[in-house]
């Protein structure tokens, strides 16, 4: 091949590069492993870990622990799929933009909303998009944020709206745990309610949106565990303008926190505004129906420092999951799926009560909710060493929030005999 | 060598809403060991929505032929050879999965206490550790998930870099005209300006260009290096003295660290922040477009401004440190695509020093292998030897009425992907190839026969080059009505 090239040496190939950084670049890294030794190496620090399959787990917190069916893992690893770049050649993408045009339909229909994107990062950056698409559609700069979103995404908003100018103002939670809308500023850009949100707590959406209309701001829902979409009133049904969140639930193991797919949905008189990938119906040279990404001037490969959002990718494979996943589960399997949690919460719940241990916030929950518990984290040690992991105590995610409150979730990986070890545990 | 062929059989598939058929499911979901409550009864009818009108009703067996069959739509890095620029489609060796779906790393779930997370964290630092090496950097974080978000977060630290100086009044972005699209948009997403900086005929940056832009006002320049040319920036020392001369900073877009592994070390050049893009250099897959990770690696005098959190290890336990005041703050929930760099991790410990260094060698060698083997047949529009990746041109095809779009329909017609097209901008009807260094020499040699018989039929039969695809299971898309009409999701009733 080097006499193809014309070159005399391997070396010759990169004499553009200065010899005094070729000089310095030998790499100093750990020895090489074979493939039975690399899956022992990994085997051995996997097996440190504590997960939600060696112990009972009641952990939810914004990443839910749900069943995925076997045929899940065996499309989504089909080579076709998971080997494919983004479909900018449109006629052999076929596969991967009818699958997201499948998706993109999906969360219309559980969001209530006309169009959805392709999916983002994950559900923080999904809020952080949603609130900047909120301030270029209204020119104003004031977000407001109920204290019932999840603290990790209000952080990332944060990042995400400080360089360009965007004020937070947090809007408080009543004693019931939900948000208190009624000292809305009249110059807010939007206003943003979690439901459930971090507390558990279903929102009464309709009250926030009509509360925002009304100061000429945006209405944006965000969904942690979308699997509530399943069975509660949706928030286009609800006079949203945009709902966003993250469809972990639907078929995306936990995996320390990602990948996940955010997802992102609006009013169809906002989808020039929407940030990142839209696929398409069209039709090829022949007639017949095809798929195609489009709006691309959107896009920043177009745009450049122009364009709605930096965001170049998907999460392509994870939208596959949630895809397959739900098309698994069905109509009829996805309300079962979220009215067994309901019911594994209202069990759990009264168990609480019925052992003396007090729930602070009333309103009502769909899998997740606020337990106080005298010494918690005493309890919690106990647990831990039964092999029981409890909850997230609220303080550790929440400066401030009463450090005897855990936050507990109960979903259709739990069985009733671990619920009653978990409230003996935390009662006696 | 392979060419196109036919497949067994390859079927039409509607919509997954459109085979749907009322009663079916795909997963039987069984009653729970607790009573079932009526939802509207204990929520509250208010809460509780309808059932969901065309949500679909599939069989299992179903389900799978539809995702089957939409598969076999597809080309992957499996199907054949993907020569797509600047997009490193190498290999994602399948051992990488498997290590991703080991439970103990595919269960952890994120909120666990520091206790149950040993583990992951041990890889994550492991991880962290080889890349500061690769890129001759002090520090890294794994929690960008792509790299557009990695750019993000390099341009905030810059940001937060001169404003803890005092230095506010640095609010421009020098970017070279062959720079990848997304880094004015991440310097446009930090509020800050971007001024474009020429190549020189050269096709590379040249120091007095660059000092001409910068001044005061420069918070940093971001370069790609190798350039989406493919060539070695060489005076890249040069450039960063004139940058840092000025007061910025050096961002490197590390989209094509395919070309460095052992070769050049981005921190020795003078590079303060760079991103590295896991799905490009270092084999975890592209997916259709995601998921990606984006780590980005930085000098010790930018570790201040990491996003929070960031791991350390004390007494012999690793934990998730949130306490440092002047970090740019969290850009993803929870601590990137673990599930990703994980793969990334383990293509690295499989490859070693010395198999990271055969990477670039043999990827320079294919790029500069296809370019000679081209250059008879196709426009070379700069005269330097390439690095990864090389760019040619539609400007002796053009003549005759074809096109760079053109060129790469038919490519498919001969089994394979095509490269990156009319990018970079500065390069009129650019075609950019990447051949990866996992390609062999019959591989490529295949591809360079196909290339030299396109261009044979743009002279002889241009038509059957203009009238491509023939074999895909659609035509050419009309791209136009579906941005004009936009369709975006399924209805009973067409618009």
């Amino acid at each position: 091949m080097l006499a193809r090239i014309g070159a005399s040496s391997q070396e010759a190939l990169v004499e553009s590069v200065p010899a005094g950084l070729r000089a310095r670049a030998e790499l100093k890294l750990s020895p090489a492993l074979d493939e039975r030794a690399l899956l022992r190496h990994f085997g051995t620090f996997a097996a440190e870990n504590g997960t939600v399959v060696s112990g009972p787990s009641f952990l939810g917190a914004g990443a839910y622990h749900h069943f995925i069916p076997a045929a899940v893992d065996a499309l989504a690893a089909r080579g076709e799929f998971m080997t494919a770049y983004t479909p900018y050649q449109a006629e052999i993408s076929q596969g991967t933009l009818q699958m997201i045009f499948e998706f993109q339909t999906l969360l219309c229909q559980l969001t209530g909303l006309e169009v959805a994107n392709a999916s983002l990062y994950d559900g923080a950056s999904a809020v952080a998009e949603a609130a900047l698409m909120a301030a270029r559609v209204t020119r104003r700069t004031r977000i407001c944020v109920s204290a019932g979103l999840h603290p990790h995404w209000r952080e990332v908003l944060r990042t995400y709206t400080e360089g360009v100018g965007i004020e937070l103002q947090t809007l408080p939670l009543d004693a019931s745990g939900r948000t208190d809308t009624s000292g809305l500023p009249a110059d807010a850009a939007a206003v943003i309610v979690q439901s459930p949100n971090f507390l558990g707590a279903i929102e009464p959406l309709g009250a926030a949106a009509e509360a925002a209309h009304a100061a000429g701001a945006l209405a944006i829902a965000a969904t942690a565990e979308a699997l509530s979409l399943g069975l509660l009133r949706s928030p286009g049904e609800l006079g949203y303008d945009i709902a966003c969140g993250d469809a972990q639930s639907f078929g995306l193991p936990l995996s320390f926190g990602g990948p996940y797919a955010g997802f992102l949905a609006a009013r169809e008189k906002f989808v020039r505004q929407l940030p990142g990938r839209l696929i398409g119906e069209s039709v090829d040279s022949s007639g017949q129906r095809a798929f195609v990404m489009t709006l691309t001037t959107r896009e920043q490969h177009i745009r450049r420092e122009k364009a709605t959002s930096n965001i170049c990718t998907n999460q392509g494979l994870c939208a596959l999951r949630v895809t397959i996943w739900l098309a698994l589960l069905g109509r009829a399997g996805v309300r079962r799926l979220a009215e067994i949690n309901v019911a594994l919460a209202a069990y759990a719940r009264r168990a609480c009560a019925r052992a003396g241990l007090a729930l602070p916030f009333a309103a009502p929950s769909f899998n997740e909710f606020v337990i106080a518990v005298p010494r918690l984290a005493a309890k919690l040690e106990r647990l831990t060493a039964q092999g029981i992991q409890a909850g997230l105590p609220l303080a550790r995610f929440a400066p401030g929030a009463d450090p005897d409150h855990l936050l507990v979730c109960t979903t259709e990986m739990n069985s009733r005999a671990e619920i009653d070890a978990l409230v003996r545990g935390l009662a006696s | 060598m392979s060419t196109a062929g036919r497949s067994g059989l390859v079927f039409h598939e509607p919509l997954l809403f459109e085979s749907s058929r009322a009663g079916r499911a795909g997963v039987r979901v069984d009653d729970p060991d607790v009573p079932l409550v009526d939802c509207a009864r204990e929520l509250g009818s208010e809460l509780v929505r309808d059932d969901i009108p065309g949500f679909p009703e599939l069989a299992e067996l179903d389900v799978v032929r539809h995702f089957t069959r939409l598969s076999q739509w597809n080309y992957g890095i499996d199907s054949g050879f993907f020569p797509l620029g600047s997009c490193t489609m190498k290999y994602n060796p399948k051992v990488n999965e498997a290590v991703a779906r080991l439970p103990g790393l595919a269960a952890v779930h994120p909120a666990s206490d520091e206790g149950r997370l040993q583990g992951v964290l041990a890889l994550a630092a492991e991880l962290e550790a080889a890349l500061a090496e690769i890129s001759g950097l002090d520090r890294v974080t794994l929690q960008p998930a792509a790299g557009a978000q990695g750019e993000f977060v390099g341009v905030a630290m810059i940001t937060a870099y001169h404003r803890a100086r005092g230095d506010r009044q640095r609010t421009r972005v020098l970017i070279p005209d062959t720079a990848h699209g997304t880094n004015p948009a991440s310097a446009a997403l930090n509020g800050l300006e971007v001024v474009e900086v020429k190549s020189g005929p050269d096709g590379i940056v040249h120091p007095d260009a660059l000092a001409a832009l910068a001044d005061e006002r420069t918070a940093a320049l971001m370069l790609t290096n190798p350039n989406t040319l493919g060539l070695f920036e060489s005076h890249v020392e040069k450039l960063a003295e004139v940058i840092h001369g000025a007061g910025g900073l050096v961002y490197l877009d590390g989209a094509n660290m395919n070309a460095l592994l052992g070769i050049a070390k981005p921190g020795h050049m003078g590079v303060d922040v760079m991103h590295f893009n896991l799905h490009k250099t270092f084999s975890t897959p592209h997916g259709g477009g995601g998921p990606g990770s984006g780590p980005v690696a930085v000098r010790n005098s930018l570790a201040p401004y990491l996003p929070t959190p960031v791991i350390r290890l004390e007494g012999g336990r690793y934990r998730l440190d949130h306490e440092f005041p002047h970090s740019i703050g969290r850009v993803h929930a929870w601590y990137g695509n673990a599930g990703i760099w994980l793969r990334a991790l383990a293509y690295i410990r499989t490859l070693g020093a010395a198999g990271l260094a055969e990477v670039s060698a043999r990827a320079i060698l294919n790029a500069n292998y296809l370019l000679e083997s081209l250059r008879d047949a196709y426009d070379v529009p700069h005269q330097r030897r390439v690095m990864h990746e090389c760019v040619l041109t539609d400007r002796r095809q053009h003549e005759h009425g074809v096109t760079t779009a053109d060129i790469a329909k038919r490519l498919m017609d001969y089994g394979y992907h095509p490269p990156t097209i009319y990018f970079p901008l500065v390069v009129a009807g650019a075609l950019m190839i990447e051949p990866t260094e996992c390609e062999s020499q019959e591989t490529l040699d295949g591809f360079i026969e196909a290339m030299r018989a396109i261009a044979r039929e743009a002279e002889q039969e241009p038509s059957r080059v203009t009238g491509a695809p023939e074999r895909p299971i659609v035509r050419r898309l009309d791209e136009v009505r579906a941005a004009r009409k936009p369709r975006l999701r399924w209805s009973r009733d067409p618009a």
